[in-house]
């Protein structure tokens, strides 16, 4: 019973893809139930990873992991491969995470792209990403995981690019999926060096050799360029340019794709190489300081945005920082970042779905400053998102503050609790926390509260100023219900885990099991020193965004304003270190190429288009030239045979 | 004296049961002749399309249950039909097979008469045409339903081509494969004359061919005292040791043999310097036919090639067998060259393709020179996969149509220029028709890299004693890129070319190509012979001109669209699973 269960779990992959084929396939004729297939799917996953859990749970700690092999994949010589799925702690976290909310954004979808006349093919994306972000997660190989982060890319590419009809949200797309590569090249070259070493790609041996190897410079290479990989997909620092832009999806994909999934995978990679990145002390180091840079980098965005989606990716950038900080402390630090990761997919996907309801009762419009005061006409949406905005500024018992304060803790104790490390980093995170609290206060005080920046007759003088007229509604039962869901997780998914350290045991047969270290400070002051400099965020963006007028068009801004506004010129400096000598680069090669190798394919082109009519002329269409031909080359065959035998 | 004779004469034991799927065949066509004579015309067509298509399945279930007997994991290996007459190894069950699944998806795109309601052959084959007499048929509807006894008769035949163990039973093998061929080859309902011109010059050809393969027979016989493979090999192998007792020179009869009885072979498979006819008879046979005909002797001429140079060239005596070797290595190399060089120039796609077969023979024989099992192996997968996207890829010709003046539905628009802007108007069609083009080319991720990268693999490889063919692989992949050319253009025709029409500045090709709606056939305005017109410049332009008739997709009834379903499938799962289909062939490929 109970293997046979672990042997149905490729069923977690095969549903939804089923899902996918069925709703591409069927065509128009299933617009009209299409998106309930979608959402059984999920479901049905979402049902059998639940099933999962319960007969791991049944385990000892020591047979958590469960190796199921599916069928013999690649048989090259010395590269074998077989495809199989992986089911220990951290899979099923991430299946139970990936199914539960994708099932919840499914339903929320359902009536959020009631009025698209593309909702079948919708939800046929999203089902597609489902399957493959579970093939990524419960891959027993780093080739077969790359499928699914291939698919997973794959997925946030059609569907960033959804309303391509619109030019910027087809170059959103482009831009995600360029940037993507760049990552995709990490993980080739990881994948390379892999197989160079240790002559496999599966898991199981890649960590055995990693932890025998001696060779420091090599494993320092690979963490490394498994961490170019992590920092596309999780839009880490230098590589975060397009989580902003792949915001001009529908918002269901920005909650679960840009917000509570596909863009933690980068994290999970690095948990799961956790055996290489331990041996290799600069990799995790590096990936430890490009977590602090992206948490302070995406809370100063943040803080400048006006887009209330764009805000909220900038929130997650950091919020990913802050795991990718924790997962860069090494083994103390896995678990507190996939329990982070895990507890931000539930408040932050409720934020974004939040975000939706907003955008569906006003106009689809994202512009926060013509917000306001919305509160009292959005009252579910308002608490949910209220919930969600509790939880990602750490305020006990919500769910962010169980994660979250440990990562501070644990950043604290960095290195062992020696050096310069524990300081640098635990005030980064100390500090972003505040700046955390600022930016997701005045995103909620901006939208719900203050006064209303919109009406719904206008006046003469509204429309000088520029106020918008607007009929915001509470959302429909099947946009609110998901909501509610994951504002519950929000408010208790954290302490319920995290008490009596239940989850990091959990997670201890992939992570093991490791000796804390104290922080360089005590535990309770960093817990009050989190608290103060929260609720001091928190009180000044109320001072600013509540209490006092907001203006409905922005101001001009300091000069930091300005360059958080545009992201801090990462796309400048993006623009004119890779773009710009890239296109100089491309130019030449295409002069080159056109001089040289096509001049040289049109030379040989075209002398193979004159031998060729020249062989042309031969097949002349008479039987008696064909024979005569025949008899020709049989002739020229026997004075070949003859010559060679004497 | 008659008890004596009893006893020194042992007779041969039949092995009855390894016939069956030869007998199924055979007994097929002899009934489907008979159908023609006692069952009434309008019940024919059903009546021959599930005798044909039930006579194909069966024998192919037999011979998967006989493969599994003999080759399974408790096989007791390789029997022999008639004292050998006929080798039944695991080689040539690989390829029956491959030819009767080759058939079958072939019949399904014969017996598709699509939404036109009309199949690909004359009313009656018989009548002259543009007579009154073909006009009559042609309203009576009458429909020449002895196609499918004799496609059964040549399957028959391709079925015992590849398995012969004698010189004799090959050449009756041959002529039984090559007969119906040449009749089915003139009996095109469009283009009869361009269709009866292919016939005859497939039918004096092939003549040509066989009294090749015969008199090397001959030559061999006098060589050895035998027609026997088996036992010209040991003459061989007794001259290689300078046995006492041969007049000098003796050698040279085997030199000549072989090479008469590989240039009959040859012939079949479409290599430089016997590839003449391809284009023509290719262009020319009904499109249906063209696919059976490509794929399936293809796949039973290897066969029987692979067992002559495996048997008897590899046993030859050392400097015998350099200079053998270095005609067929000339061979390869021609056959590569020119089908990619000329294959380049076509502008009929049907053309087009015949010379893709002929580059497809010259990879095979890279294969072939390997010399090793490698190289069988090599040989059968790429049989397979070219086999199945060959049937395919004429599939989706047939349902490429002109459109008559009056709106009906005529022949094949057989121009590249005519499939422009087809990706837009069919993009499921033109992608099936991509990938079978892509696989040919051997791009990865589709059967045909899979395939030729085996095949070239083994000719690395080589053996021991016979070296490497490097050389060989390196113009095999010169080729291959020569080739990656056409059939890439024809993508790019389909998918990125706007569909000319009205554009005055183009070369004035088609027009007149299409011939009047009734299905006569264009008559006197065609200048014969038709080939000759395929040698103009003027061809090698591959856009259509103002005035060249519409082109249209027709719906295929069923048949052809499960041939392409099939081939696409096939290319792709092999393309990217390829390892149970490897598997497969490893464990049945073990030549006898």
């Amino acid at each position: 019973m109970d293997t046979a269960l672990f042997d149905a779990a490729w069923l977690l992959v095969a549903i939804p893809l089923a899902g996918a084929a069925v709703l591409l396939l069927a065509g128009r004729r299933a617009d009209g139930w299409g998106h309930w297939v979608g959402v059984l799917a999920s479901a049905a996953s979402l049902v059998l990873g639940l099933a999962l859990l319960v007969s791991l749970l049944g385990r000892d700690a020591a047979d958590r992991v469960v190796d199921v092999d599916l069928f013999r994949w690649i048989d090259a010589g010395p590269l074998v491969v077989d495809a199989g799925l992986r089911v220990d702690p951290l899979s099923l976290t991430f299946v139970l995470l990936v199914t539960f909310v994708g099932t919840l954004i499914h339903v929320y979808s359902v009536a959020y792209m009631e009025h698209d006349a593309d909702r079948r093919r919708f939800f046929a994306y999203l089902n597609l990403f489902v399957a493959a972000m579970l093939t990524l997660v419960l891959a027993d190989s780093y080739l077969l995981l790359f499928v699914g982060w291939e698919g997973v890319g794959l997925a946030s590419y059609l569907l960033i690019g959804f309303w391509n009809h619109v030019p910027a949200n087809a170059s959103a797309a482009n831009k995600a999926f360029v940037v993507n590569r760049v990552a995709d090249v990490g993980m080739i070259v990881a994948l390379m060096l892999m197989f160079a070493t240790f002559g496999a790609v599966d898991f199981d041996t890649v960590h055995a050799g990693a932890a025998a190897s001696t060779d420091t410079a090599l494993l320092t290479a690979l963490g490394l360029v498994l961490l170019v990989a992590a920092c596309g997909k999780s839009a880490q620092f230098p590589l975060q340019s397009w989580l902003g832009d792949a915001m001009a999806g529908p918002t269901p994909v920005s909650a679960l794709i840009h917000a509570a999934t596909m863009v933690t995978a980068g994290v999970y990679l690095v948990v799961r190489s956790g055996p290489i990145f331990t041996e290799a002390p600069v990799a995790l180091l590096v990936t430890a300081i490009v977590g602090a840079v992206t948490l302070l980098f995406g809370a100063v965005v943040g803080c400048a945005k006006d887009d209330v989606k764009k805000a909220l990716a900038a929130s997650t950038m950091s919020q990913i920082g802050y795991m990718m900080l924790a997962a860069g402390l090494g083994p103390i630090g896995y678990a507190f970042a996939i329990f982070h990761l895990l507890t931000h997919g539930f408040f932050k996907a409720g934020m974004f779905l939040g975000a939706g309801s907003v955008m569906h009762g006003m106009k689809d419009d994202v512009d926060m400053r013509r917000y306001g005061a919305l509160s009292t006409a959005m009252r579910v949406t308002w608490l949910t998102f209220g919930a969600g905005w509790l939880a990602i500024l750490g305020i006990p018992p919500f769910s962010g503050f169980w994660s979250k304060d440990k990562i501070i803790e644990s950043a604290f104790a960095a290195d062992g609790g020696h050096g310069w490390q524990p300081w640098v980093f635990g005030t980064v995170a100390l500090v972003g926390a505040g700046i955390t609290a600022f930016y997701m206060s005045r995103l909620f005080f901006m939208t719900f509260h203050g006064e209303r920046r919109w009406a719904t007759e206008l006046t003469a003088g509204d429309r000088e100023a520029g106020v918008p007229e607007r009929h915001p509604h509470e959302s429909p039962l099947l946009m609110t219900a998901p909501m509610v869901v994951l504002a519950v997780g929000s408010l208790g998914l954290g302490g319920a885990l995290a008490i009596g350290g239940g989850f990091a045991t959990w997670l201890e047969p992939v992570t093991g099991h490791v000796e804390h270290h104290d922080p360089v400070l005590p535990i309770p002051v960093i817990m009050v020193a989190t608290i103060v400099l929260v609720l001091v965020g928190a009180f000044l963006a109320w001072r600013q965004y509540a209490a006092a007028p907001v203006p409905v068009v922005a101001p001009r801004g300091s000069v930091l304003t300005r360059a958080a506004r545009a992201d801090l010129h990462q796309d400048a400096v993006n623009e004119n270190l890779v773009m710009r000598p890239g296109q100089y680069l491309t130019r030449s090669l295409v002069y080159g190429d056109k001089k040289v190798v096509d001049g040289g394919a049109m030379g040989v082109g075209g002398l193979l288009a004159v031998l060729g009519a020249g062989v042309q002329r031969l097949q002349n269409g008479y039987v008696r030239s064909y024979a005569a031909m025949m008899l020709a080359g049989f002739g020229v065959l026997l004075v070949v045979v003859l010559t060679v035998w004497n | 004296m008659i008890a004596q004779a009893a006893s020194t004469f042992v007779p041969p034991e039949v092995q009855w049961f390894a016939l069956v799927p030869l007998m199924v065949v055979l007994g097929a066509g002899v009934v489907g002749v008979l159908v023609e004579s006692f069952v009434p015309a309008r019940a024919r067509r059903p009546v021959q399309t599930v005798l044909t298509l039930g006579a194909l399945v069966g024998a192919l279930a037999v011979l998967v249950v006989q493969g599994w007997q003999w080759f399974g994991p408790e096989g007791t290996g390789q029997v022999l039909v008639l004292g050998g007459s006929m080798v039944l190894d695991g080689f040539s069950v690989a390829l029956q097979g491959t030819i009767l699944l080759c058939a079958f998806l072939a019949v399904l795109v014969v017996t598709d008469r699509t939404s036109a309601r009309q199949d690909a052959f004359a009313p009656s084959a018989a009548a002259i045409p543009g007579s009154e007499y073909e006009e009559l048929a042609r309203r009576r509807g009458l429909e020449q339903t002895e196609v499918y006894p004799l496609l059964l008769f040549a399957v028959g035949g391709m079925l015992v081509f590849p398995a012969a163990g004698d010189l004799v039973t090959m050449f009756v093998a041959l002529e039984v494969l090559s007969l119906p061929l040449y009749v089915l080859a003139g009996m095109a309902r469009r283009r009869r004359l361009l269709s009866q011109e292919a016939s005859f010059k497939y039918f004096v050809l092939g003549a040509f061919a066989s009294a090749l393969f015969l008199f090397g027979t001959a030559l061999l016989y006098g060589f050895s005292g035998s027609v026997r493979l088996d036992g010209i090999a040991r003459m061989s192998l007794t001259v290689a040791q300078d046995a006492p007792g041969l007049p000098e020179g003796w050698v040279l009869l085997w030199l000549v043999g072989i090479l008469l009885v590989l240039a009959g072979l040859l012939f079949k498979v479409g290599a430089v310097p016997f590839q003449a006819w391809t284009p023509d008879v290719y262009q020319g046979a009904p499109t249906p036919i063209t696919g059976f005909m490509a794929a399936c002797t293809k796949v039973a001429a290897f066969g029987a090639l692979v067992r002559v140079v495996y048997l008897l060239v590899v046993n030859a005596p050392p400097e015998a067998f350099d200079a053998v070797k270095a005609a067929l290595w000339t061979v390869a190399v021609a056959t590569m060259l020119v089908g990619a060089v000329v294959g380049a120039t076509q502008t009929d796609v049907k053309r087009m393709l015949g010379y893709s077969s002929i580059a497809h023979a010259g990879f095979l024989l890279v294969a072939l020179l390997g010399f090793n099992a490698q190289g069988v192996r090599a040989v059968v997968l790429y049989l397979l996969v070219y086999g199945v996207s060959t049937v395919g890829a004429f599939a989706v010709v047939t349902l490429v149509r002109e459109v008559g003046p009056g709106g009906e539905v005529v022949g094949e628009a057989t121009h590249l220029g005519q499939w422009a802007g087809l990706g837009r108007r069919s993009p499921l069609l033109a992608a099936s028709f991509s990938l079978f083009l892509l696989s040919f080319a051997g791009i990865p991720l589709t059967a045909g890299f899979i395939a030729k990268f085996s095949a070239f693999e083994a000719a690395v490889r080589g053996t021991p004693y016979t070296g490497s063919a490097t050389a060989l692989v390196v113009v095999g992949v010169i080729a291959s890129a020569i080739a990656v050319f056409f059939y890439v253009r024809v993508v790019v025709i389909m998918f990125f070319s706007r569909t000319v029409e009205g554009d005055g500045s183009t070369v004035a090709v088609g027009a007149g190509s299409a011939e009047d709606a009734d299905g006569r056939g264009a008559t006197a305005e065609e200048p014969e012979p038709h080939a000759t017109q395929q040698g103009t410049p003027q061809r090698s332009s591959v856009v259509v001109a103002e005035g060249a008739p519409a082109v249209t997709v027709v719906r295929s009834e069923w048949g052809s669209l499960v041939t392409v379903a099939v081939a696409v499938v096939t290319v792709l799962l092999v393309g990217v699973f390829p390892q149970p289909v490897l598997d497969l062939v490893d464990g049945l490929t073990r030549l006898g």
